[in-house]
């Protein structure tokens, strides 16, 4: 089953700069997808169209074969009335991690599963304290998003995400904000994520990250997808020009 | 009269002046929450009128936020003209506009309701700078976890405002300590009009330096508390 869905989806920014043209995704239950591509490829807009932070211009949108949004006879896209539905299927994990700064790391994890989705506040402490220990932060369910490092706040805004119980997980960028030392600790918790087969789709500069966890890799340019398949093929025998030419630049680093 | 009389005196006004104080904050402060809103609505009814041609009408209209326009108006009132005035306006205003003829008491409200608008807006505008000030972020990690617009702002945004918002805050409560001696113009007897009365008729200034005093220590207190209320604010940032 496709747990995301999305068809001809195209974005343009002020009427003039068009940032998605035409793009379809569709990724199954337990599949991992890395989305590569150069900055103002698209990769980002995309996302957040996926995760309706961004309204699509056109486009089709569904989660658990659920419609999000369709093409109304204009062909304008028109969102469902009620996406509340639909936003309990997805968890975003941010860049810039987002975690609430005046809530614990444990009311981080804990307050949308209890005021959002009305679950006993027990259970879901019990569930939280795991994913605290799951990821390594166990000692730190008191602590402040502010006394943690930028790996540890990644690892907690992980765990928020999880708290809800996603279908699918995005993640925009998850290490671009931290420093290469605390990178791996962010990578090797996604690698687990991938181990447990959960649903991922990631936007990422780490190459050689996307070639060993994803099912899938697409690579991104000028708000199309340039080619996509098995993460070996496209990383290591692009077909396409373009794609030689973007993963050349990471070869010389 | 001797000087343990003045300072009878002036306690008994100093009551006046606490109550007036009290009374602005306890609704001017949630007033300004509302007036931020107002000023802040970004109701367009016109926004369909937007077009990328050379109608220029058109896209102004389109622009057009007329409740946010409406709040900036009064705001700019309220902040543009003496506080004095606005007291004098809203006690003799409903005479000399409507003929009403109000009861004693209405002195007090007058001017408890003076204050409270005059105040909200200044709050209105600071509880803006601290509203605007919260990271986008913050927005759009409530919205992907589920968070209605109410959820939102009561549990993630407010209360990180208030933070931002105490120092700008604290200042205009002191301000305001010191500002409840403009009541004297509709001769509401807090404890300036007192300090006064009792110099005038004793030929000294001394009445008003130890009301000076007063004020000095009232502020000294209101800055104490605000500071507590601050460093208990203090273990994120």
């Amino acid at each position: 089953m496709n747990v995301l869905e999305l068809n001809h989806v195209k974005k343009t920014f002020d009427g003039k700069l068009e940032v998605l043209t035409d793009i379809s995704l569709n990724v199954q239950k337990g599949e991992v997808v890395a989305i590569i591509g150069p900055s103002g490829s698209g990769k980002s807009t995309l996302l957040r169209c996926a995760t309706l932070l961004t309204a699509m211009d056109s486009g089709e949108l569904s989660y658990m074969e659920q419609k999000a949004a369709w093409n109304d006879d204009s062909g304008r896209a028109v969102y469902a009335l009620d996406l509340k539905k639909i936003r309990s299927y997805f968890g975003l994990v941010f860049q810039n991690f987002n975690l609430f700064p005046h809530y614990s790391v444990l009311k981080n994890l804990m307050d949308a599963p209890v005021s959002v989705m009305k679950r006993d506040p027990q259970e879901v402490r019990t569930e939280a304290m795991e994913l605290l220990k799951k990821m390594g932060l166990e000692d730190k369910a008191d602590s402040y998003p502010c006394q943690l490092s930028g790996g540890q706040q990644q690892r907690v805004a992980i765990a928020r995400a999880l708290a809800m119980k996603p279908e699918i997980l995005f993640f925009d960028e998850p290490t671009s904000a931290l420093d290469p030392e605390l990178t791996g600790e962010i990578l090797k918790v996604i690698r687990q994520l991938a181990e447990e087969k959960m649903t991922m789709v990631i936007v990422t500069h780490e190459m050689s990250f996307a070639r060993d966890v994803a099912d899938r890799v697409i690579f991104m340019d000028g708000g199309v997808i340039v080619e996509q398949g098995d993460p070996k093929d496209v990383i290591e025998h692009p077909q396409e020009e373009r794609t030689r030419q973007f993963l050349s630049r990471f070869a010389d680093r | 009269m001797n000087f343990s009389n003045l300072i009878l005196q002036l306690f008994q006004g100093l009551g006046n002046t606490v109550l007036l104080f009290v009374l602005t904050l306890a609704f001017s402060l949630p007033l300004g929450l509302i007036v931020t809103f107002g000023r802040m609505n970004k109701w367009a009814p016109f926004h369909k009128l937007k077009d990328h041609s050379a109608n220029k009408f058109a896209n102004a209209l389109s622009n057009l936020k007329p409740i946010q326009l409406i709040f900036r108006f009064f705001i700019s009132i309220l902040r543009g003209t003496p506080l004095m005035l606005q007291i004098i306006v809203v006690f003799f205003g409903p005479y000399y506009a409507f003929g009403m003829k109000l009861a004693a008491s209405y002195r007090v409200i007058a001017v408890v309701l003076a204050f409270s608008i005059n105040y909200a807006a200044y709050f209105a505008e600071i509880f803006r700078s601290g509203i605007e000030s919260i990271p986008v972020g913050q927005y759009e990690a409530a919205q992907v976890l589920g968070y209605n617009k109410k959820q939102t702002f009561f549990k993630i945004i407010l209360p990180q405002m208030v933070k931002r918002v105490l120092p700008p805050v604290t200042n205009e409560v002191i301000t305001l300590v010191k500002d409840t001696s403009l009541a004297f113009v509709i001769t509401y007897t807090e404890m300036f009009t007192i300090a006064k009365q009792v110099a005038a008729a004793q030929t000294t200034i001394v009445p008003l330096f130890v009301a000076g005093l007063f004020y000095f220590i009232f502020n000294a207190i209101v800055a104490w508390g605000m500071e507590r209320l601050e460093r208990s604010m203090a273990y994120y940032n």
